[in-house]
Protein backbone atom coordinates (compact mmCIF):
# COMPACT_ATOMS: atom_id res chain seq x y z
CA UNK A 1 0.00 0.00 0.00
CA UNK A 2 2.73 2.43 0.99
CA UNK A 3 4.82 1.43 -1.98
CA UNK A 4 1.88 1.95 -4.30
CA UNK A 5 1.29 5.33 -2.79
CA UNK A 6 4.87 6.31 -3.50
CA UNK A 7 4.41 5.31 -7.11
CA UNK A 8 1.21 7.34 -7.28
CA UNK A 9 2.85 10.39 -5.73
CA UNK A 10 5.65 10.20 -8.27
CA UNK A 11 3.30 9.85 -11.21
CA UNK A 12 1.05 12.67 -9.96
CA UNK A 13 4.06 14.91 -9.43
CA UNK A 14 5.33 14.10 -12.87
CA UNK A 15 2.03 15.00 -14.54
CA UNK A 16 1.66 18.21 -12.55
CA UNK A 17 5.26 19.11 -13.27
CA UNK A 18 4.79 18.67 -17.02
CA UNK A 19 1.72 20.92 -16.87
CA UNK A 20 3.77 23.48 -14.95
CA UNK A 21 6.38 23.37 -17.71
CA UNK A 22 3.61 23.85 -20.28
CA UNK A 23 2.58 27.00 -18.39
CA UNK A 24 6.04 28.42 -17.76
CA UNK A 25 8.21 27.53 -20.75
CA UNK A 26 6.40 29.92 -23.13
CA UNK A 27 7.15 32.75 -20.70
CA UNK A 28 10.78 31.68 -20.57
CA UNK A 29 10.81 31.75 -24.37
CA UNK A 30 9.53 35.32 -24.32
CA UNK A 31 12.08 36.53 -21.80
CA UNK A 32 14.99 34.71 -23.41
CA UNK A 33 14.07 36.09 -26.80
CA UNK A 34 14.13 39.61 -25.44
CA UNK A 35 17.69 39.29 -24.12
CA UNK A 36 19.13 37.50 -27.11
CA UNK A 37 21.34 38.79 -29.86
CA UNK A 38 19.30 39.97 -32.86
CA UNK A 39 21.47 38.34 -35.55
CA UNK A 40 21.46 35.02 -33.72
CA UNK A 41 17.67 35.05 -33.65
CA UNK A 42 17.36 36.00 -37.30
CA UNK A 43 19.63 33.12 -38.25
CA UNK A 44 18.69 30.41 -35.81
CA UNK A 45 15.31 31.45 -34.49
CA UNK A 46 13.87 32.08 -31.03
CA UNK A 47 15.21 29.78 -28.34
CA UNK A 48 14.29 28.79 -24.80
CA UNK A 49 17.65 29.96 -23.49
CA UNK A 50 19.58 32.85 -25.05
CA UNK A 51 22.36 31.59 -27.34
CA UNK A 52 24.17 34.88 -26.92
CA UNK A 53 23.15 37.37 -24.23
CA UNK A 54 22.43 40.85 -25.52
CA UNK A 55 20.60 43.56 -23.62
CA UNK A 56 20.82 46.17 -26.35
CA UNK A 57 17.07 46.11 -26.98
CA UNK A 58 16.44 47.17 -23.40
CA UNK A 59 18.95 49.98 -23.77
CA UNK A 60 17.12 50.96 -26.94
CA UNK A 61 13.78 50.99 -25.13
CA UNK A 62 15.12 52.91 -22.14
CA UNK A 63 16.59 55.55 -24.44
CA UNK A 64 13.03 56.34 -25.28
CA UNK A 65 13.09 55.64 -29.01
CA UNK A 66 9.73 55.09 -30.73
CA UNK A 67 7.74 56.46 -27.84
CA UNK A 68 7.83 53.18 -25.99
CA UNK A 69 8.52 54.82 -22.67
CA UNK A 70 5.64 57.18 -23.26
CA UNK A 71 3.26 54.33 -23.94
CA UNK A 72 4.48 52.74 -20.74
CA UNK A 73 3.58 55.97 -18.96
CA UNK A 74 0.15 56.03 -20.58
CA UNK A 75 -0.54 52.47 -19.44
CA UNK A 76 0.63 53.23 -15.93
CA UNK A 77 -1.41 56.43 -15.61
CA UNK A 78 -4.53 54.81 -17.06
CA UNK A 79 -4.18 51.87 -14.71
CA UNK A 80 -3.77 54.00 -11.60
CA UNK A 81 -6.50 56.54 -12.41
CA UNK A 82 -8.87 53.91 -13.75
CA UNK A 83 -8.46 51.64 -10.74
CA UNK A 84 -9.02 54.43 -8.24
CA UNK A 85 -12.11 55.73 -10.07
CA UNK A 86 -13.48 52.24 -10.50
CA UNK A 87 -13.06 51.39 -6.82
CA UNK A 88 -14.69 54.66 -5.72
CA UNK A 89 -17.70 54.13 -7.99
CA UNK A 90 -17.93 50.46 -7.05
CA UNK A 91 -17.86 51.06 -3.29
CA UNK A 92 -20.28 53.98 -3.55
CA UNK A 93 -22.76 51.81 -5.41
CA UNK A 94 -22.18 48.57 -3.52
CA UNK A 95 -22.53 50.02 -0.02
CA UNK A 96 -26.06 51.45 -0.36
CA UNK A 97 -27.42 48.29 -2.01
CA UNK A 98 -25.92 46.26 0.83
CA UNK A 99 -28.03 48.22 3.32
CA UNK A 100 -31.27 46.46 4.20
CA UNK A 101 -32.91 49.76 5.13
CA UNK A 102 -32.48 51.28 1.67
CA UNK A 103 -35.79 51.89 -0.06
CA UNK A 104 -35.76 50.60 -3.63
CA UNK A 105 -32.80 48.40 -2.83
CA UNK A 106 -33.90 45.57 -5.08
CA UNK A 107 -34.60 47.98 -7.93
CA UNK A 108 -31.06 49.38 -7.79
CA UNK A 109 -29.59 45.91 -7.47
CA UNK A 110 -31.56 44.76 -10.49
CA UNK A 111 -30.48 47.79 -12.51
CA UNK A 112 -26.92 46.69 -11.93
CA UNK A 113 -27.48 42.99 -12.32
CA UNK A 114 -29.30 43.31 -15.61
CA UNK A 115 -26.18 44.82 -17.21
CA UNK A 116 -24.35 41.57 -16.47
CA UNK A 117 -27.02 39.51 -18.16
CA UNK A 118 -27.67 41.67 -21.18
CA UNK A 119 -25.65 44.17 -23.11
CA UNK A 120 -26.19 46.10 -26.28
CA UNK A 121 -23.11 44.60 -27.83
CA UNK A 122 -20.07 46.18 -29.34
CA UNK A 123 -21.50 48.39 -32.07
CA UNK A 124 -24.09 50.24 -29.93
CA UNK A 125 -21.47 50.87 -27.23
CA UNK A 126 -19.07 52.09 -29.86
CA UNK A 127 -21.75 54.47 -31.20
CA UNK A 128 -22.39 55.84 -27.75
CA UNK A 129 -18.79 56.64 -26.97
CA UNK A 130 -17.81 57.95 -30.39
CA UNK A 131 -20.94 59.80 -31.58
CA UNK A 132 -22.24 61.18 -28.29
CA UNK A 133 -19.08 61.60 -26.24
CA UNK A 134 -16.50 61.92 -29.02
CA UNK A 135 -13.85 60.10 -27.06
CA UNK A 136 -12.05 58.93 -30.19
CA UNK A 137 -8.37 59.78 -29.85
CA UNK A 138 -8.65 61.12 -26.32
CA UNK A 139 -7.17 59.47 -23.26
CA UNK A 140 -10.68 59.07 -21.88
CA UNK A 141 -11.08 56.25 -24.39
CA UNK A 142 -8.78 54.12 -22.25
CA UNK A 143 -10.68 54.90 -19.06
CA UNK A 144 -14.37 55.03 -19.81
CA UNK A 145 -15.78 52.30 -22.05
CA UNK A 146 -16.71 49.13 -20.18
CA UNK A 147 -13.87 49.12 -17.66
CA UNK A 148 -14.95 51.85 -15.26
CA UNK A 149 -17.56 49.76 -13.50
CA UNK A 150 -18.11 46.02 -13.59
CA UNK A 151 -21.36 44.54 -12.35
CA UNK A 152 -19.67 41.40 -11.04
CA UNK A 153 -17.26 43.37 -8.92
CA UNK A 154 -19.99 45.58 -7.48
CA UNK A 155 -21.93 42.47 -6.50
CA UNK A 156 -18.83 40.96 -4.91
CA UNK A 157 -18.37 44.15 -2.89
CA UNK A 158 -22.07 44.23 -1.93
CA UNK A 159 -21.91 40.61 -0.75
CA UNK A 160 -18.83 41.39 1.30
CA UNK A 161 -20.52 44.37 2.98
CA UNK A 162 -23.67 42.37 3.69
CA UNK A 163 -21.74 39.51 5.23
CA UNK A 164 -19.11 41.41 7.20
CA UNK A 165 -20.49 44.75 8.33
CA UNK A 166 -22.99 44.23 11.17
CA UNK A 167 -25.94 46.61 10.92
CA UNK A 168 -25.62 47.29 14.68
CA UNK A 169 -22.29 48.93 13.97
CA UNK A 170 -23.84 51.26 11.42
CA UNK A 171 -26.73 51.98 13.81
CA UNK A 172 -24.38 52.90 16.62
CA UNK A 173 -22.38 55.19 14.33
CA UNK A 174 -25.62 56.91 13.49
CA UNK A 175 -26.43 57.32 17.21
CA UNK A 176 -23.08 58.99 17.63
CA UNK A 177 -24.19 61.50 15.02
CA UNK A 178 -22.07 60.35 12.10
CA UNK A 179 -23.53 61.01 8.64
CA UNK A 180 -23.72 58.30 5.99
CA UNK A 181 -20.58 59.40 4.16
CA UNK A 182 -18.69 59.63 7.43
CA UNK A 183 -19.84 56.13 8.45
CA UNK A 184 -18.80 54.72 5.10
CA UNK A 185 -15.43 56.38 5.24
CA UNK A 186 -14.38 55.76 8.81
CA UNK A 187 -16.18 52.56 9.76
CA UNK A 188 -17.07 50.52 6.68
CA UNK A 189 -14.00 51.18 4.55
CA UNK A 190 -11.39 50.10 7.11
CA UNK A 191 -13.26 46.82 7.50
CA UNK A 192 -13.47 46.32 3.75
CA UNK A 193 -9.74 46.21 3.07
CA UNK A 194 -9.67 42.57 1.88
CA UNK A 195 -12.37 43.03 -0.74
CA UNK A 196 -10.91 46.34 -1.88
CA UNK A 197 -7.49 44.73 -2.30
CA UNK A 198 -8.99 41.84 -4.26
CA UNK A 199 -11.09 44.03 -6.54
CA UNK A 200 -8.25 46.53 -6.92
CA UNK A 201 -6.07 43.71 -8.17
CA UNK A 202 -8.59 42.55 -10.77
CA UNK A 203 -9.47 46.05 -11.92
CA UNK A 204 -5.85 47.13 -12.29
CA UNK A 205 -5.08 43.93 -14.16
CA UNK A 206 -7.99 44.66 -16.51
CA UNK A 207 -6.75 48.21 -17.13
CA UNK A 208 -3.11 47.25 -17.55
CA UNK A 209 -3.89 44.39 -19.92
CA UNK A 210 -6.60 46.16 -21.89
CA UNK A 211 -5.95 46.70 -25.56
CA UNK A 212 -9.45 46.62 -26.99
CA UNK A 213 -10.43 50.16 -26.02
CA UNK A 214 -7.23 51.32 -27.66
CA UNK A 215 -7.92 49.26 -30.75
CA UNK A 216 -11.44 50.61 -31.08
CA UNK A 217 -10.96 54.25 -30.20
CA UNK A 218 -7.31 55.28 -30.63
CA UNK A 219 -5.79 55.78 -34.06
CA UNK A 220 -3.21 58.41 -33.13
CA UNK A 221 0.04 56.52 -32.56
CA UNK A 222 1.33 59.19 -30.16
CA UNK A 223 -1.38 58.18 -27.72
CA UNK A 224 -0.79 54.43 -27.75
CA UNK A 225 -0.73 52.59 -24.46
CA UNK A 226 1.72 49.74 -24.15
CA UNK A 227 -0.76 47.01 -25.07
CA UNK A 228 -2.06 48.99 -28.03
CA UNK A 229 1.49 49.61 -29.23
CA UNK A 230 2.21 45.89 -28.92
CA UNK A 231 -0.96 45.02 -30.80
CA UNK A 232 -0.14 47.53 -33.57
CA UNK A 233 3.43 46.33 -33.98
CA UNK A 234 2.47 42.69 -34.29
CA UNK A 235 -0.43 43.19 -36.67
CA UNK A 236 1.57 45.63 -38.81
CA UNK A 237 4.28 43.04 -39.31
CA UNK A 238 1.57 40.63 -40.43
CA UNK A 239 0.00 43.14 -42.81
CA UNK A 240 3.42 43.95 -44.21
CA UNK A 241 3.94 40.24 -44.92
CA UNK A 242 0.60 40.04 -46.67
CA UNK A 243 1.45 43.17 -48.64
CA UNK A 244 -1.46 45.13 -47.24
CA UNK A 245 0.06 47.80 -45.08
CA UNK A 246 -2.91 49.31 -43.26
CA UNK A 247 -1.10 52.22 -41.65
CA UNK A 248 1.34 54.11 -43.83
CA UNK A 249 3.92 55.08 -41.22
CA UNK A 250 3.59 51.88 -39.25
CA UNK A 251 5.68 51.40 -36.15
CA UNK A 252 6.22 47.73 -36.85
CA UNK A 253 8.05 48.45 -40.07
CA UNK A 254 10.40 51.04 -38.61
CA UNK A 255 11.45 49.16 -35.50
CA UNK A 256 14.21 46.56 -35.29
CA UNK A 257 12.17 43.45 -35.39
CA UNK A 258 12.80 40.18 -33.71
CA UNK A 259 14.23 40.98 -30.28
CA UNK A 260 12.82 44.45 -29.70
CA UNK A 261 9.30 43.15 -30.12
CA UNK A 262 9.90 40.55 -27.46
CA UNK A 263 11.58 43.07 -25.17
CA UNK A 264 8.56 45.36 -25.27
CA UNK A 265 6.24 42.43 -24.69
CA UNK A 266 8.41 41.26 -21.80
CA UNK A 267 8.40 44.77 -20.32
CA UNK A 268 4.62 44.79 -20.65
CA UNK A 269 4.43 41.65 -18.55
CA UNK A 270 7.15 42.55 -16.07
CA UNK A 271 4.99 44.55 -13.63
CA UNK A 272 2.47 41.73 -13.55
CA UNK A 273 5.16 39.13 -12.90
CA UNK A 274 6.74 41.25 -10.19
CA UNK A 275 3.56 41.75 -8.20
CA UNK A 276 2.38 38.17 -8.73
CA UNK A 277 4.06 36.54 -5.68
CA UNK A 278 2.56 39.23 -3.43
CA UNK A 279 -0.94 39.13 -4.82
CA UNK A 280 -1.45 35.48 -5.72
CA UNK A 281 -3.38 34.99 -2.49
CA UNK A 282 -5.87 37.72 -3.37
CA UNK A 283 -6.02 36.45 -6.92
CA UNK A 284 -6.90 32.93 -5.84
CA UNK A 285 -9.36 34.24 -3.28
CA UNK A 286 -11.04 36.47 -5.86
CA UNK A 287 -11.37 33.64 -8.35
CA UNK A 288 -12.92 31.33 -5.79
CA UNK A 289 -15.37 33.90 -4.42
CA UNK A 290 -16.44 35.56 -7.60
CA UNK A 291 -15.65 33.16 -10.41
CA UNK A 292 -14.87 36.44 -12.09
CA UNK A 293 -14.43 35.43 -15.65
CA UNK A 294 -13.65 38.19 -18.12
CA UNK B 1 -39.31 55.70 7.25
CA UNK B 2 -37.78 58.72 5.61
CA UNK B 3 -35.71 58.49 2.43
CA UNK B 4 -32.05 58.33 3.18
CA UNK B 5 -30.77 60.95 0.73
CA UNK B 6 -26.99 60.49 1.22
CA UNK B 7 -27.24 56.81 0.32
CA UNK B 8 -28.90 57.71 -2.99
CA UNK B 9 -26.30 60.39 -3.63
CA UNK B 10 -23.60 57.74 -3.32
CA UNK B 11 -25.12 55.78 -6.16
CA UNK B 12 -25.25 58.72 -8.57
CA UNK B 13 -21.84 58.17 -10.27
CA UNK B 14 -22.58 54.48 -10.77
CA UNK B 15 -26.06 55.20 -12.09
CA UNK B 16 -24.78 57.76 -14.57
CA UNK B 17 -22.23 55.27 -15.81
CA UNK B 18 -24.75 52.45 -16.14
CA UNK B 19 -27.08 54.71 -18.11
CA UNK B 20 -24.44 55.83 -20.60
CA UNK B 21 -22.32 52.71 -20.88
CA UNK B 22 -25.14 50.18 -20.73
CA UNK B 23 -28.73 51.34 -20.96
CA UNK B 24 -28.61 53.91 -23.75
CA UNK B 25 -26.47 51.59 -25.91
CA UNK B 26 -29.12 48.91 -25.39
CA UNK B 27 -31.58 51.18 -27.14
CA UNK B 28 -29.07 51.62 -29.98
CA UNK B 29 -29.54 47.99 -30.88
CA UNK B 30 -32.31 49.29 -33.20
CA UNK B 31 -29.44 49.77 -35.66
CA UNK B 32 -29.84 46.08 -36.39
CA UNK B 33 -33.25 46.89 -37.90
CA UNK B 34 -32.05 49.91 -39.87
CA UNK B 35 -30.08 50.71 -42.95
CA UNK B 36 -27.48 52.56 -40.94
CA UNK B 37 -26.14 55.80 -42.31
CA UNK B 38 -23.57 57.85 -40.38
CA UNK B 39 -25.02 61.17 -41.56
CA UNK B 40 -28.52 60.30 -40.44
CA UNK B 41 -27.40 58.77 -37.14
CA UNK B 42 -28.93 55.99 -35.09
CA UNK B 43 -32.49 57.33 -34.95
CA UNK B 44 -32.61 59.03 -38.37
CA UNK B 45 -31.53 56.03 -40.45
CA UNK B 46 -34.17 54.23 -42.48
CA UNK B 47 -36.02 51.35 -40.89
CA UNK B 48 -35.63 48.15 -42.89
CA UNK B 49 -37.24 45.56 -40.65
CA UNK B 50 -35.56 42.19 -40.56
CA UNK B 51 -33.65 42.57 -43.79
CA UNK B 52 -30.25 42.79 -42.04
CA UNK B 53 -30.96 39.50 -40.33
CA UNK B 54 -32.13 37.91 -43.59
CA UNK B 55 -28.97 39.02 -45.39
CA UNK B 56 -26.81 37.93 -42.48
CA UNK B 57 -28.22 34.44 -42.26
CA UNK B 58 -28.05 33.90 -45.99
CA UNK B 59 -24.32 34.65 -46.19
CA UNK B 60 -21.61 32.03 -46.04
CA UNK B 61 -19.93 34.19 -43.38
CA UNK B 62 -22.78 33.65 -40.97
CA UNK B 63 -22.55 29.87 -41.21
CA UNK B 64 -18.82 30.09 -40.51
CA UNK B 65 -19.00 32.50 -37.58
CA UNK B 66 -21.80 30.62 -35.84
CA UNK B 67 -20.17 27.26 -36.49
CA UNK B 68 -16.80 28.48 -35.19
CA UNK B 69 -18.20 30.18 -32.11
CA UNK B 70 -20.29 27.19 -31.10
CA UNK B 71 -17.74 24.50 -31.95
CA UNK B 72 -14.83 26.19 -30.18
CA UNK B 73 -16.94 26.82 -27.10
CA UNK B 74 -18.13 23.23 -26.92
CA UNK B 75 -14.56 21.96 -27.17
CA UNK B 76 -13.37 24.54 -24.62
CA UNK B 77 -16.08 23.47 -22.16
CA UNK B 78 -15.19 19.77 -22.36
CA UNK B 79 -11.42 20.27 -22.32
CA UNK B 80 -11.60 22.80 -19.46
CA UNK B 81 -13.66 20.41 -17.40
CA UNK B 82 -11.39 17.41 -17.94
CA UNK B 83 -8.14 19.30 -17.39
CA UNK B 84 -9.38 21.57 -14.59
CA UNK B 85 -10.94 18.74 -12.65
CA UNK B 86 -8.01 16.41 -13.34
CA UNK B 87 -5.50 18.90 -11.99
CA UNK B 88 -7.70 19.65 -8.96
CA UNK B 89 -7.91 15.95 -8.03
CA UNK B 90 -4.20 15.35 -8.52
CA UNK B 91 -3.36 18.43 -6.44
CA UNK B 92 -5.66 17.22 -3.69
CA UNK B 93 -4.02 13.79 -3.64
CA UNK B 94 -0.50 15.25 -3.40
CA UNK B 95 1.00 14.97 0.06
CA UNK B 96 3.47 17.82 -0.11
CA UNK B 97 1.78 21.10 0.80
CA UNK B 98 4.63 23.07 -0.66
CA UNK B 99 4.37 21.32 -4.02
CA UNK B 100 0.63 22.07 -4.12
CA UNK B 101 1.30 25.75 -3.65
CA UNK B 102 4.11 25.92 -6.18
CA UNK B 103 2.09 24.15 -8.87
CA UNK B 104 -0.93 26.35 -8.30
CA UNK B 105 1.16 29.47 -8.63
CA UNK B 106 2.80 28.23 -11.82
CA UNK B 107 -0.58 27.48 -13.37
CA UNK B 108 -1.95 30.91 -12.52
CA UNK B 109 0.76 33.03 -14.10
CA UNK B 110 -0.58 32.76 -17.67
CA UNK B 111 -3.99 33.96 -16.43
CA UNK B 112 -2.45 37.33 -15.61
CA UNK B 113 -0.73 37.85 -18.93
CA UNK B 114 -2.49 40.03 -21.49
CA UNK B 115 -3.72 38.39 -24.66
CA UNK B 116 -1.53 40.82 -26.61
CA UNK B 117 1.57 39.43 -24.96
CA UNK B 118 0.20 35.92 -25.42
CA UNK B 119 0.08 36.58 -29.14
CA UNK B 120 3.76 37.58 -29.04
CA UNK B 121 4.61 34.33 -27.33
CA UNK B 122 2.61 32.41 -29.92
CA UNK B 123 4.44 34.37 -32.60
CA UNK B 124 7.80 33.43 -31.06
CA UNK B 125 6.69 29.80 -31.29
CA UNK B 126 5.09 29.84 -34.73
CA UNK B 127 6.78 32.50 -36.87
CA UNK B 128 7.81 30.84 -40.13
CA UNK B 129 11.39 32.15 -40.25
CA UNK B 130 12.32 32.51 -36.61
CA UNK B 131 9.67 30.59 -34.65
CA UNK B 132 10.83 28.11 -32.07
CA UNK B 133 8.78 25.25 -33.54
CA UNK B 134 10.15 25.65 -37.05
CA UNK B 135 13.75 26.46 -36.21
CA UNK B 136 14.25 24.18 -33.23
CA UNK B 137 11.65 21.44 -32.94
CA UNK B 138 10.85 20.63 -36.57
CA UNK B 139 14.46 21.08 -37.60
CA UNK B 140 15.66 18.60 -34.98
CA UNK B 141 13.03 16.15 -36.19
CA UNK B 142 14.22 16.67 -39.72
CA UNK B 143 10.87 18.05 -40.85
CA UNK B 144 10.17 20.91 -43.25
CA UNK B 145 9.13 24.32 -41.98
CA UNK B 146 5.43 25.00 -41.73
CA UNK B 147 3.91 28.32 -42.57
CA UNK B 148 1.68 28.30 -39.51
CA UNK B 149 -0.06 31.63 -40.02
CA UNK B 150 -1.33 30.63 -43.44
CA UNK B 151 -2.27 27.02 -42.75
CA UNK B 152 -5.78 26.86 -41.27
CA UNK B 153 -5.81 23.17 -40.38
CA UNK B 154 -3.53 23.57 -37.36
CA UNK B 155 -5.45 26.44 -35.80
CA UNK B 156 -8.29 24.62 -34.07
CA UNK B 157 -5.69 22.76 -32.03
CA UNK B 158 -3.50 25.82 -31.50
CA UNK B 159 -6.44 27.88 -30.23
CA UNK B 160 -7.55 25.13 -27.86
CA UNK B 161 -4.01 24.89 -26.48
CA UNK B 162 -3.64 28.65 -26.09
CA UNK B 163 -7.02 28.86 -24.40
CA UNK B 164 -6.07 26.09 -21.98
CA UNK B 165 -2.72 27.68 -21.33
CA UNK B 166 -4.47 30.85 -20.24
CA UNK B 167 -7.36 29.32 -18.29
CA UNK B 168 -6.27 26.00 -16.79
CA UNK B 169 -5.00 27.69 -13.64
CA UNK B 170 -8.28 29.50 -13.18
CA UNK B 171 -10.40 26.40 -13.82
CA UNK B 172 -8.34 24.14 -11.59
CA UNK B 173 -8.52 26.65 -8.72
CA UNK B 174 -12.30 26.65 -8.84
CA UNK B 175 -12.48 22.86 -8.84
CA UNK B 176 -9.72 22.55 -6.27
CA UNK B 177 -11.45 24.89 -3.83
CA UNK B 178 -14.51 22.71 -4.15
CA UNK B 179 -12.56 19.44 -3.75
CA UNK B 180 -10.76 20.56 -0.58
CA UNK B 181 -14.06 21.53 1.02
CA UNK B 182 -15.04 17.86 1.12
CA UNK B 183 -15.29 16.54 4.66
CA UNK B 184 -12.14 14.49 5.42
CA UNK B 185 -14.09 11.91 7.41
CA UNK B 186 -15.65 10.59 4.18
CA UNK B 187 -12.21 9.63 2.98
CA UNK B 188 -11.16 8.13 6.30
CA UNK B 189 -14.26 5.94 6.35
CA UNK B 190 -13.57 4.86 2.78
CA UNK B 191 -9.97 4.01 3.65
CA UNK B 192 -11.04 1.88 6.57
CA UNK B 193 -13.41 0.05 4.25
CA UNK B 194 -10.44 -0.62 1.98
CA UNK B 195 -11.48 1.60 -0.92
CA UNK B 196 -8.77 2.20 -3.50
CA UNK B 197 -7.73 5.69 -4.45
CA UNK B 198 -9.59 5.40 -7.72
CA UNK B 199 -12.75 4.26 -5.94
CA UNK B 200 -12.49 7.19 -3.52
CA UNK B 201 -12.26 9.65 -6.39
CA UNK B 202 -15.01 7.93 -8.34
CA UNK B 203 -17.48 7.48 -5.48
CA UNK B 204 -16.73 10.39 -3.14
CA UNK B 205 -14.89 13.27 -4.80
CA UNK B 206 -16.80 13.48 -8.06
CA UNK B 207 -20.31 12.98 -6.63
CA UNK B 208 -19.71 15.55 -3.87
CA UNK B 209 -18.47 18.26 -6.20
CA UNK B 210 -21.03 17.34 -8.83
CA UNK B 211 -22.91 20.58 -8.34
CA UNK B 212 -19.78 22.66 -8.96
CA UNK B 213 -19.17 20.73 -12.16
CA UNK B 214 -22.75 21.20 -13.32
CA UNK B 215 -22.81 24.88 -12.42
CA UNK B 216 -19.54 25.66 -14.17
CA UNK B 217 -20.61 23.77 -17.26
CA UNK B 218 -24.05 25.35 -17.43
CA UNK B 219 -22.65 28.84 -17.00
CA UNK B 220 -20.22 28.20 -19.81
CA UNK B 221 -23.07 26.83 -21.93
CA UNK B 222 -24.89 30.08 -21.18
CA UNK B 223 -22.10 32.03 -22.87
CA UNK B 224 -21.69 29.65 -25.76
CA UNK B 225 -22.41 32.43 -28.27
CA UNK B 226 -19.66 34.63 -26.87
CA UNK B 227 -16.05 34.37 -27.89
CA UNK B 228 -12.82 35.79 -26.56
CA UNK B 229 -12.10 38.55 -29.07
CA UNK B 230 -8.37 38.64 -28.31
CA UNK B 231 -7.95 34.90 -28.72
CA UNK B 232 -9.56 34.84 -32.14
CA UNK B 233 -8.40 38.20 -33.49
CA UNK B 234 -5.04 38.97 -31.93
CA UNK B 235 -3.49 35.53 -31.48
CA UNK B 236 -3.90 34.53 -35.18
CA UNK B 237 -2.66 38.05 -35.97
CA UNK B 238 -5.79 38.91 -37.98
CA UNK B 239 -4.40 36.67 -40.72
CA UNK B 240 -6.83 36.58 -43.63
CA UNK B 241 -5.68 33.10 -44.64
CA UNK B 242 -7.00 31.71 -41.34
CA UNK B 243 -10.38 33.44 -41.41
CA UNK B 244 -12.28 30.21 -42.03
CA UNK B 245 -11.24 28.78 -38.68
CA UNK B 246 -10.75 31.96 -36.65
CA UNK B 247 -13.72 34.17 -37.54
CA UNK B 248 -16.25 34.18 -34.70
CA UNK B 249 -19.26 36.36 -33.94
CA UNK B 250 -17.14 38.84 -32.00
CA UNK B 251 -14.43 39.26 -34.61
CA UNK B 252 -17.07 39.52 -37.31
CA UNK B 253 -18.93 42.25 -35.43
CA UNK B 254 -15.70 44.20 -34.91
CA UNK B 255 -14.77 43.95 -38.58
CA UNK B 256 -18.18 45.46 -39.32
CA UNK B 257 -17.19 48.93 -38.06
CA UNK B 258 -14.31 48.99 -40.49
CA UNK B 259 -16.44 48.57 -43.60
CA UNK B 260 -19.76 50.37 -43.80
CA UNK B 261 -21.23 47.76 -46.15
CA UNK B 262 -21.48 45.13 -43.41
CA UNK B 263 -22.40 47.43 -40.54
CA UNK B 264 -26.07 46.39 -40.61
CA UNK B 265 -25.25 42.70 -40.62
CA UNK B 266 -22.67 43.16 -37.88
CA UNK B 267 -25.23 44.89 -35.70
CA UNK B 268 -27.69 42.13 -36.44
CA UNK B 269 -25.10 39.49 -35.48
CA UNK B 270 -24.30 41.43 -32.30
CA UNK B 271 -27.94 41.74 -31.30
CA UNK B 272 -28.59 38.09 -32.06
CA UNK B 273 -25.61 37.20 -29.84
CA UNK B 274 -26.85 39.37 -26.97
CA UNK B 275 -30.44 38.13 -27.09
CA UNK B 276 -29.62 34.45 -27.45
CA UNK B 277 -26.91 34.80 -24.80
CA UNK B 278 -29.44 36.40 -22.43
CA UNK B 279 -31.99 33.63 -22.96
CA UNK B 280 -29.34 30.94 -22.53
CA UNK B 281 -28.03 32.42 -19.27
CA UNK B 282 -31.57 32.59 -17.89
CA UNK B 283 -32.21 29.00 -18.96
CA UNK B 284 -28.90 27.75 -17.57
CA UNK B 285 -29.57 29.49 -14.29
CA UNK B 286 -33.08 28.03 -14.07
CA UNK B 287 -31.61 24.55 -14.47
CA UNK B 288 -28.87 25.21 -11.90
CA UNK B 289 -31.54 26.40 -9.46
CA UNK B 290 -33.36 23.11 -9.83
CA UNK B 291 -30.22 21.08 -9.18
CA UNK B 292 -28.56 23.10 -6.49
CA UNK B 293 -30.16 26.28 -5.24
CA UNK B 294 -26.99 27.67 -3.66
CA UNK B 295 -25.04 27.51 -6.87
CA UNK B 296 -27.53 29.52 -8.91
CA UNK B 297 -26.36 33.02 -9.70
CA UNK B 298 -29.80 34.46 -8.99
Amino acid sequence: MIKRDRVFQTVANLILFVIALFCLLPILLLISSSISNETEILHKGYSLLPRKLDFSTYVYVLNGVNGILKSYGVSLAVTVIGTVLNLVITVLYAYPISRKDLKGRSFFSFLLFFTILFNGGFIPTYMMWTNTFHIKNTYLAYLLPNLLMNGFYVIMARNFFSANIPSELIESAKMDGAGEFRTLYSIVLPMAKPIIATLGLFVSLNYWNDWQNGLYYITDDKMYSLQVLLNRMLLDSMYAQQGLSKTANSIGAAAPSATLKMAIAALGTLPVLIIFPFVSKYLTGGIVVGAVKG
Amino acid sequence: MKLNLPLYLMMVPGLIYLIFNNYIPMSFTVIAFKNFNFQKGVWGSDFVGLSNFKTLFSTRDSRIIFRNTLAYNLVFIVVSLVIGLGIAILLDELRSKKAKRVYQMAYLIPYMISITVVSYIVYALLSTDTGFLNTSVLKTLGQDRISWYSTPKYWPLILVLVNQWKWLGYNSIIYYSSVISIDGSFYEAACIDGATRFQRIRYITIPVIRSTIITMTLLQLGSIFKSDFGLFYQVPMDSSALMNVTNTIDTYVYRGIKSVGTMGMSSAAGLFQSVVGFVLVLAANAVVRKIDKDSAIF
